[in-house]
């Protein structure tokens, strides 16, 4: 949680140095929900993610050096700079993309889980995707098909209160996007998005499910959106305090570290060390992207075919 | 050499392709049940079962996009669109998501895909049943398209696609389904981006694909019986990657090019080939490039106003008299 805190604060800097290129979405204040359910998961597994991915990536086992360079549009990044921030992937470790269309992701997770069901084998597919999304024709078609067939997939919505810029009561009919499994006879849970123990234990008793053959879990995680939109959003449509509020009762990381700290899990110290080292991933990540090249030119021509190139012109 | 129908032939194809590779499977909207419309799947699921050729609910968007996220997860999907025109339903992805992951994501996707859509004008089904829109897909890199015209190649580039390894969109004409032709014995495949001259001559290339083809060939019949017009007529079969190669080297030869489809003719693969003859070979034409389509219409329904804006036997001899003039 707190290497994607580092990694994005760092981003946002860097962003508005002007040394990273395109959009660059945020997930701060999210970051309990990434973690909670990727560590219910296995490298084998698969996660497809939203234009909010890099917490995802990383949660999921990505390097945030080449994740970094990727951000940055370097020959050294997951995507060899084709994608940036809004197309992060490391299929590596079954992160099969974030993705640029809002809901895109839903099917791809469904039918990845239509994939593990056809070949016998005990994969789980885990959904990232807002509150937005939900209200997408993708969404209802995605939950009725992998429920109709009994898919091992896990659909999270992360509902951060916010559709770009518009909030959630003015652009949805419920409140819980949750309540919106009853329509397709799955269980819907909600949770406390910014409680990484709790989004932890319910992902695991989803993906349990749905590795068991019984099928999708419309699992809810409610959070808050601490950044913009994007970097540079002048966030016109709420309040500094609203905002100040959230973070100041609901940081993940703060209550993370209270728990911690009162169960004794990690000693002041351990955690000193686990600072340490997130600052020194994070440093060196923006020391690999900046000292990575960028791609020749030419490059641009690559990777659209498996072979040969359909090049009429 | 048998004579089978064009239904058959993609039958035979899926058939070896399933029997060849236990990640091929297939679903869509009433395959299982009922056989597809056209017959194209009938006995499939009494050999491969109901997992590997399934019946999907009625959401295209799902269908697609399971489809890709299958693929990506080692599968080989074969999926039905029912009619090529609700592809529009699941646009984004088949623009967004299935022609640019690989790109987008540096090479680390690999996207075995077959996207099956019937299209064409047949038995007066109206506007929204009847449309060709492989010109849409021309335009959105990261695509395959192919789309043939006759039983032998229907089989052997369904077989040729399912084996890419990249998502191939496979137009079927409706009106070919029935339509029977020999298909050789065994296991062949017909190369994705080869087009095929399928009859020589000296005086016009006309350039043809899918269902207009037959009316191409029967023009080429009444030009050399009638104006002793000797055309030469290619298939193009693949849409993309598109074979100009051959186009140019007929062209060279003929010095006249018509190219004739049934897609509405503007913004179309004519178009497309007209403009690329031009750019790059324009000093051997003796005459106008002409193109033959569709009328800017919606396709009617009432057999005479459909007979009317799709283009007919007649508009290709005419077409070839005016690049001859």
């Amino acid at each position: 949680m707190l290497l994607i805190r580092r990694f994005e604060e760092k981003v946002n800097e860097k962003f508005l140095a002007g040394d990273i290129p395109g959009f660059v979405h945020l997930y701060i204040g999210e970051e309990a929900t990434a973690v909670g359910v990727c560590s219910a998961l296995t490298r084998a597994d698969y996660i497809t993610s939203t234009h909010r991915g890099h917490g995802h990536t990383i949660a999921k086992g990505a390097d945030v050096k080449r994740c970094m360079a990727e951000l940055y549009g370097r020959k050294t990044g997951y995507c060899k700079g084709k994608g940036g921030s809004m197309h992060i992937a490391d299929f590596g470790v079954g992160m099969l993309g974030a993705n640029g269309v809002v809901g895109g992701g839903i099917n791809l997770a469904a039918g990845a889980a239509l994939a593990v069901q056809l070949r016998k084998a005990k994969e789980v597919a885990v959904c990232f995707f807002g509150d937005g999304a939900s209200n997408r024709g993708t969404f209802h078609e995605g939950l009725n098909m992998a429920a109709v067939w009994k898919l091992p997939v896990v659909f999270v919505c992360e509902n951060n209160q916010w559709a770009s810029t518009t909030p959630l009561h003015e652009a949805t009919a419920v409140t819980d996007i949750s309540q919106r499994a009853t329509s397709y006879a799955i269980p819907g849970v909600m949770v406390d998005g910014n409680d990484v123990f709790a989004v932890y234990e319910a992902a695991q008793q989803a993906v349990e499910r749905a590795r068991q053959g019984e099928g999708p879990t419309l699992l809810e995680c409610k959070t808050y959106r601490i950044k913009g939109h994007f970097v540079g959003d002048p966030e016109q449509y709420r309040t500094r305090e609203e905002v100040m509020a959230q973070m100041e009762e609901r940081d993940p990381i703060k209550k993370l570290l209270e728990r911690i700290l009162a169960d004794e899990l990690l000693t002041e110290e351990q955690l000193r060390e686990i600072e340490r080292k997130v600052e020194q991933d994070v440093a060196e990540a923006v020391r690999f992207a900046e000292e990575s090249p960028f791609p020749d030119p030419e490059e641009a021509f690559e990777d659209l075919y498996v072979e040969g190139e359909a090049d009429h012109a | 050499m048998r004579n089978i129908s064009f239904s058959d032939a993609t039958l035979e194809a899926m058939q070896e392709e399933m029997r060849r590779d236990e990640r091929v499977f297939i679903m869509g909207e009433d395959i299982a049940s009922q056989g597809g419309i056209f017959g194209q799947f009938k006995g499939l699921p009494k050999e491969f079962g109901l997992e590997r050729v399934r019946d999907t609910p009625i959401s295209e968007t799902a269908i697609v996009g399971a489809g890709i996220g299958a693929s990506l997860a080692g599968a080989v999907p074969v999926i039905d669109m029912h009619f090529a025109d609700f592809i529009g339903v699941a646009m984004d992805e088949v623009l967004n998501q299935m022609a640019k992951i690989r790109y987008m994501f540096g090479g680390q996707a690999t996207l075995p895909l077959v996207l099956r859509a019937p299209d064409g004008v047949t038995r007066s089904a109206a506007a929204q049943h009847s449309q060709s829109l492989e010109a849409w897909f021309l335009h959105i890199p990261g695509l395959k398209v192919v789309i043939p015209s006759n039983p032998a190649d229907a089989k052997g580039l369904l077989k040729a696609a399912i084996r890419d390894p990249n998502p191939v969109i496979y137009f079927e004409h409706k009106d070919l389904f029935r339509q029977k032709g020999p298909v050789p014995d065994g296991d062949y495949l017909t190369p994705i981006g080869k087009a095929a001259v399928v009859r020589q001559g000296d005086d016009v290339t006309i350039v043809s694909y899918s269902a207009m083809l037959g009316k191409v060939q029967k023009a080429a019949e009444i030009l050399a019986e009638q104006h002793q017009i000797n055309a030469e007529v290619i298939d193009l079969r693949t849409i993309v990657p598109m074979d100009l190669e051959t186009v140019y080297t007929s062209v060279k030869k003929t010095k006249r090019l018509v190219i004739a489809h049934e897609a509405v003719k503007i913004g179309g693969v004519g178009g497309e080939i007209a403009a690329a003859v031009s750019e790059n070979i324009l000093e051997y034409l003796d005459g106008p490039i002409v193109r033959v389509g569709a009328a800017f219409t919606p396709v009617p329904f009432s057999p005479p106003l459909e007979n009317r804006v799709i283009p007919q036997v007649e508009d290709v001899v005419n077409a070839v008299l005016t690049a001859r003039w």
